[in-house]
């Protein structure tokens, strides 16, 4: 069996591109990190891989709003070879600034299939400052990354995650069940509606607020001490993944 | 032209309209197309060269830069502009970012310049207002284009040293004489360095240039050449680095049959064998007087600063974990400090100061993709004039990618990264000295760490293995005089063609050039045929790399400006020709009052108390705005339990696939300095170390980091409680076989300025030390967290508790400093340590805390809040020597873990223990209460979590 590809980007900021690769590896993918330059310089490699990820990070220090810089580079060099990758049966996740960056290049939620226009919005939070914690999630609408999963537990870091869009692009998101991803409980941003993740109307196309390769491993669940001392008195053996894991192999297993 | 755009909410109009000035020649489509791209449509609108007005204000207040100071959204903003326009900004053409506030309310001038002054740093913020009226009548603010302009390039001056001791001296301390008569700001260059200057250009039958005069000024300076640490002291003639802290380090690895240590104190980090495919470095900075003037700045710098410290690591190491401490005066203090008598250089508030810092190391470390799990703040009103910003970075290599550094004749010397402006000129030779009004502003410098990021992840992720270059170091205190000077030492000499560094704007005279500290630059060494590659990798990484000269083995250190040599100095002399200043130290023994405390029967509302003191609280506001979970390497976190309660020690796994763990913590007790610092040190030492053994480190694979800050160190008192902290350092390292790997001190942290009546004040910090540990777990599994886990289980203390209050947490509460400090029993302790590994390597640990500030009372509740558990102790008959219930809980003897344990696993764990001070104390409950029974088992304390927790969140809650 072939390994899907997926190729993650990198540069001018990007930070999570190796422990992204990582979790697509471990999920059973053969992940490639691309830096944008090379990508300009080699269009056509794109043609290559069946997923996209723009993985987290700070792509230009978020400088003009976050996602923003980032987008208009992708914009200006690589929209055609972008806009023909989405047309396909292939996939695109964009993770915290990801999604930023899948928001500003208006690839989500892209409603009546208006790829490149942007819709909606990530405001700064509520707080005005960068959050980091876990959360609990729920899954109120299907998406291919999400089959299978009804409530999450992830990490979020961001200073602009509030999701933003006017009364009738909310309407008509809401309509057509695009939100995928909200806040089961708490909600650290003020985001509108709990909103944590989208899609655009083919499904394939997701973006999200917090970090499932934080939440690949056992040892990264913030209460996992507690959790291994309860199995090591019922007798039993320590998992050595967490729930973030999931995504990615849902990801990998959509070409299977 | 200077051109302007504004973007503003359409959604808030309480929010900043966020300004753009272009200094550019751009027609109506190009604006266009720019204010486009720099508005989201989805909820902004912009205007080009027109004011934005909306409904209802009363004055505009505008915010920018001064000319100079680094500004990263214009720099992305032109980055921006090029990509789409695909064109290009030559000569003066450039881009400038600023704030434009709106604001409502009767407000009279006076008002809003008070406003203004709370929104900006005037040492690197311009700020200009208007009233509507004006606003209206001018059609909106004034365009600005703040560049710098200077005249004065291209100067190269001798300097006459021939003549009086006097002049010597006040060159010296002020600096080189301008024309005008000014002063060039500080060389802190004493008379007998002078005369070794003067004596060595006498025998070449010149006087020095300028730049020849503050490169030596720079390489000998004390913040470089670490003097205090290296000249002989009293009897010990080798001086008290060699004497205590590398020699416990050579001692401990001659005998230590596995011997991990790789690089310790040579390289820019010291380091250790993490497994057989990696290494682990870790560097621990300080950037004090910078984070004085500019909070933010300084702390940003000095984030992005140490990273780099990380990234010059042998041939480059990746940066995994950031780390922070920071020692303030109480946020609450008002009483105003200035620098001049004329209070017109007022020291920012301690308030301002503590929000800066932390904004500082949230910003460089979050935006570098940098976990920053680890770190403490610790407050004492002796910081006021000087906070202390402690940074750090642990950085990771692969084994096969280390090298030996060595720059080759014909090498070319490389800078790599920012652009070299006015920013940080004299940065090394002021921190060597006091602050005081002579302090320069140009000292301040504003970090860019996505410039540096793009450089880090071109170096340690391509061209490192790649095998590019043959050194590398970072651009830090000095620049690259002393960066260039460094390397050069690996072939014996160096060339530079100055005029070739590339510079933010044009007309800076030579020797600042060569003396700058503008940031996020390194500088290589690079083989001439492997130049081409190596250029065409950073231009597609977008990072400026420029050849500035070449390696030779001339023995001299050689800068050419416009084929022109200006500097020509001999490499022995420039790095080893500073006389020897032998110190003298003076014995001191403070003796304080012995504390009157009454006793209470009940302690509940000393212990509620105890939980908001600044030093004990949690500080849960900094571990959730610091990205600690980046890189998924996070195991323990910053914030232990379901209860998020902040704890002494964080974890993380560097390598996906390894089940190795690195574990980080510090110890550092200003307060017991005074009293003893012999002392001081130990118990720095031993907790250090003990936090590590109680989240599961191995004691075995424990390395260590000193970070000296002392006071006023050319007072023979000083010295002596140095030369004490340091004996302490070699003797508890010896006995704990916990090599020391690196270190760094900063030796004259006082303020020397002026109180409210304009009476001349100093204020010195206690003397300060901080011990930085790392170790490795094993296995990632056996760490053990802070959290209490199952009712029923029992609690244990480890070790012996005596009325060890002196300094404590407790005496400082009631207004005492006593002087019974804890005294470390090093041999008791690591046997103890020792024999708990064993335990938690058998897994019989449930939950186990280090007992250190504040004392048990503080470990008892921090547990429990973490575990959501409550618990039930007896203070009777402890181990040790008690004689006062208040006492016995807050005591802060050494050497001491309270833990929990399955009650299945007592036999076995008692087994274990058995040759150790261990006592069965309590036992975790379901009922949600800590209830401490005293010395005569009646109750003492008996609170509800849900009270305490309130207490312990309190003090930080609006921050």
């Amino acid at each position: 069996m072939i390994k899907p590809k997926v190729l993650i980007l990198s540069g001018y900021g990007l930070n999570c591109e190796d422990e992204t690769k990582y979790a697509f590896e471990l999920a059973g993918g053969q992940g490639q990190i691309v830096h944008i330059n090379d990508l300009i310089k080699n269009k056509r490699l794109l043609d290559d891989f069946q997923i996209m990820a723009i993985p987290g990070g700070f792509a230009y220090g978020d400088d003009t709003g976050s996602g923003n810089a980032y987008g208009l580079k992708l914009r200006n060099h690589l929209w055609e070879n972008i806009s023909k990758f989405v047309t396909k049966d292939k996939l695109v996740i964009g993770i915290c600034n990801g999604f930023q960056v899948l928001v500003n290049l208006g690839l989500v939620p892209a409603l009546n299939k208006k790829y490149g226009e942007r819709q909606v919005a990530l405001l700064p939070n509520e707080s005005t400052r960068y959050t980091t914690g876990w959360f609990d999630f729920k899954v109120i609408s299907d998406t291919p990354w999400l089959a299978g999963i009804k409530e999450i537990s992830l990490p979020i870091a961001h200073g602009e995650g509030k999701f933003f869009a006017n009364k009738e692009v909310l309407n008509e998101i809401n309509k057509k069940n695009l939100v995928v991803l909200k806040y089961s409980n708490i909600n650290p941003t003020g985001t509108l509606e709990n909103i944590a993740g989208i899609t655009d109307e083919s499904k394939r196309i997701f973006g999200l607020m917090p970090h499932p390769e934080r939440a690949m491993f056992f040892t990264q669940l913030p209460n996992w001490p507690l959790l291994k001392e309860k199995l090591l008195r019922d007798g039993e053996k320590f998992p050595k993944f967490g729930p973030g894991l999931q995504i990615f192999k849902n990801g990998v297993n959509y070409f299977k | 032209m200077i051109n302007r755009i504004e973007v503003s909410s359409r959604i808030s109009i309480a929010q900043a309209i966020n300004v753009y000035t272009i200094k550019k020649n751009l027609n109506k489509n190009q604006l266009k197309e720019i204010a486009l791209s720099l508005t989201n449509p989805v909820y902004q609108k912009f205007t080009i060269n027109k004011p934005t007005l909306i409904s209802k204000f009363t004055w505009a207040i505008e915010t920018g830069f001064l000319p100079g100071v680094t500004d990263n959204v214009a720099n992305t903003v032109k980055e921006i502009i090029k990509d789409q326009l695909k064109i290009k900004f030559v000569g003066d053409e450039d881009v400038f970012s600023s704030q434009l506030l709106l604001i409502d309310g009767k407000l009279e001038e006076k008002d809003v310049i008070k406003i203004s002054q709370g929104l900006i740093n005037p040492l690197i913020n311009r700020i200009h207002f208007k009233s509507q009226k004006q606003y209206l009548k001018d059609n909106g603010m004034n365009k600005i284009a703040p560049q710098v302009k200077l005249t004065s390039a291209n100067q190269v001056d001798e300097v006459n040293l021939n003549i009086s001791d006097e002049e010597l001296t006040a060159i010296g301390k002020s600096g080189i004489k301008n024309k005008d008569g000014s002063s060039r700001g500080p060389l802190a260059l004493d008379l007998s360095y002078m005369k070794a200057i003067k004596k060595h250009f006498d025998k070449l039958g010149r006087n020095p240039t300028d730049i020849e005069l503050e490169s030596i000024a720079q390489t000998w300076s004390e913040h470089c050449h670490h003097t205090i640490f290296a000249d002989p002291i009293d009897e010990i003639k080798d001086g008290l680095f060699n004497y205590y802290i590398k020699r416990a380090t050579v001692e401990i690895r001659e005998r230590k049959s596995r011997d991990l240590c790789t690089s310790v104190f040579t390289d820019n980090s010291g380091a250790f064998k993490f497994d057989k495919d990696y290494i682990i470095s870790h560097k621990v900075e300080t950037h004090n007087s910078p984070s004085a003037l500019d909070p933010f700045g300084g702390a940003i710098t000095g984030i992005v600063g140490v990273n780099r410290d990380t990234i010059g690591f042998d041939m480059g190491a990746k940066p995994i974990v950031n780390y922070f401490g920071f020692c303030f005066a109480y946020p609450s203090l008002k009483s105003p400090l200035f620098r001049d008598q004329e209070k017109k250089q007022p020291l920012l508030s301690p308030r301002r100061i503590m929000d800066g810092v932390v904004a500082g190391v949230n910003s460089g470390g979050n935006c570098s993709g940098i976990p920053t799990p680890q770190g403490f703040l610790y407050f004492d009103n002796k910081y006021q004039g000087k906070p202390l910003v402690f940074v750090g970075t642990m950085g990771l290599l692969p084994v096969k990618s280390s090298a030996i550094k060595k720059a080759r004749p014909g090498d070319y010397v490389v800078v790599i990264g920012g652009r070299v402006g006015q920013d940080g000129i004299h940065g090394a030779t002021f921190s060597s000295e006091a602050l005081s009004s002579g302090s320069p502003a140009g000292a301040v410098q504003i970090g860019d760490p996505i410039t540096q990021k793009k450089l880090s992840d071109a170096i340690v992720k391509e061209a490192r293995d790649q095998k590019l270059y043959n050194s590398i170091t970072d651009n830090g205190a000095g620049g690259i005089s002393c960066s260039v000077a460094e390397m050069a030492k690996e072939s014996n000499g160096c060339l530079v063609n100055l005029e070739k560094v590339p510079l933010k704007y044009p007309g800076l005279e030579p020797w600042k050039v060569w003396i700058s500290e503008s940031q996020e630059r390194m500088t290589l060494a690079v083989p001439k045929n492997k130049w081409k590659k190596f250029s065409e990798l950073m231009i597609s990484r977008d990072v400026e790399a420029t050849i500035i000269g070449k390696f030779n083995n001339s023995g001299r250190c050689v800068v050419n400006y416009h084929k022109k040599t200006i500097m020509d100095i001999n490499m022995r002399f420039l790095h080893d020709g500073l006389p020897v200043r032998p110190m003298k130290t003076v014995p001191v023994k403070n003796v304080f009052k012995e504390p009157i405390i009454p006793q209470q029967k009940n302690l509940n509302e000393v212990l509620l108390k105890m939980m908001q003191r600044l030093n004990v609280t949690g500080f849960g506001f900094i571990s959730s705005q610091y990205d600690h979970e980046v890189q998924a390497n996070s195991v323990i976190k910053p914030l232990q339990g379901e209860g998020k309660i902040n704890g002494e020690t964080s974890v993380v796994r560097p390598i996906f696939n390894s089940s190795h763990a690195v574990a980080i913590s510090q110890g550092l007790y200003p307060s017991y300095s005074e009293i003893n610092c012999y002392q001081m040190a130990g118990a720095s030492i031993d907790t250090a170390i003990r936090n590590l053994v109680a989240a599961g480190t191995n004691p075995d694979k424990i390395f260590l980091l000193d970070n000296f800050c002392w006071c006023s160190s050319n007072d023979p008192q000083r010295l002596y409680q140095l030369k004490k902290a340091a004996e302490a350092c070699y003797d508890f390292a010896k006995i704990y076989e916990t090599p020391f790997i690196s270190g760094k001190d900063s030796m004259f942290n006082d303020f020397k300025g002026y109180d409210e009546k304009g009476n001349s004040i100093k204020i010195s910090v206690p003397p300060t030390l901080l011990i930085s540990s790392i170790g490795i777990i094993e296995d990632v599994f056996k760490t053990v967290s802070i959290d209490v886990k199952f009712p029923g289980d029992l609690i244990y203390i480890l070790g012996e508790t005596k009325d060890e209050l002196g300094g404590s947490e407790y005496f400082a509460m009631n207004k005492y400093v006593g002087n019974n400090v804890p005294k470390v029993d090093g041999q008791k302790n690591k046997k103890l340590y020792l024999d708990f590994f064993k335990a938690s390597q058998k897994q019989l640990i449930s939950s186990a805390i280090s007992v250190t500030r504040g004392g048990l009372g503080v470990a008892l509740v921090k547990t429990a809040l973490a575990g959501k558990l409550g618990i039930e102790i007896s203070l009777n008959k402890f181990h040790g020597k008690q004689t006062r219930n208040d006492f016995t809980l807050f005591s802060e003897s050494q050497g001491r873990i309270l833990v929990t344990i399955n009650p299945k696993n007592k036999k076995e764990f008692e087994k274990i223990m058995k040759e150790n001070a261990i006592k069965e104390i309590g036992k975790v409950t379901n009922n949600q209460r800590l209830i401490i029974n005293g010395l005569d088992n009646k109750k003492v304390v008996d609170l509800n979590l849900k009270e305490i927790e309130k207490a312990y969140k309190s003090t930080f809650k609006d921050y």
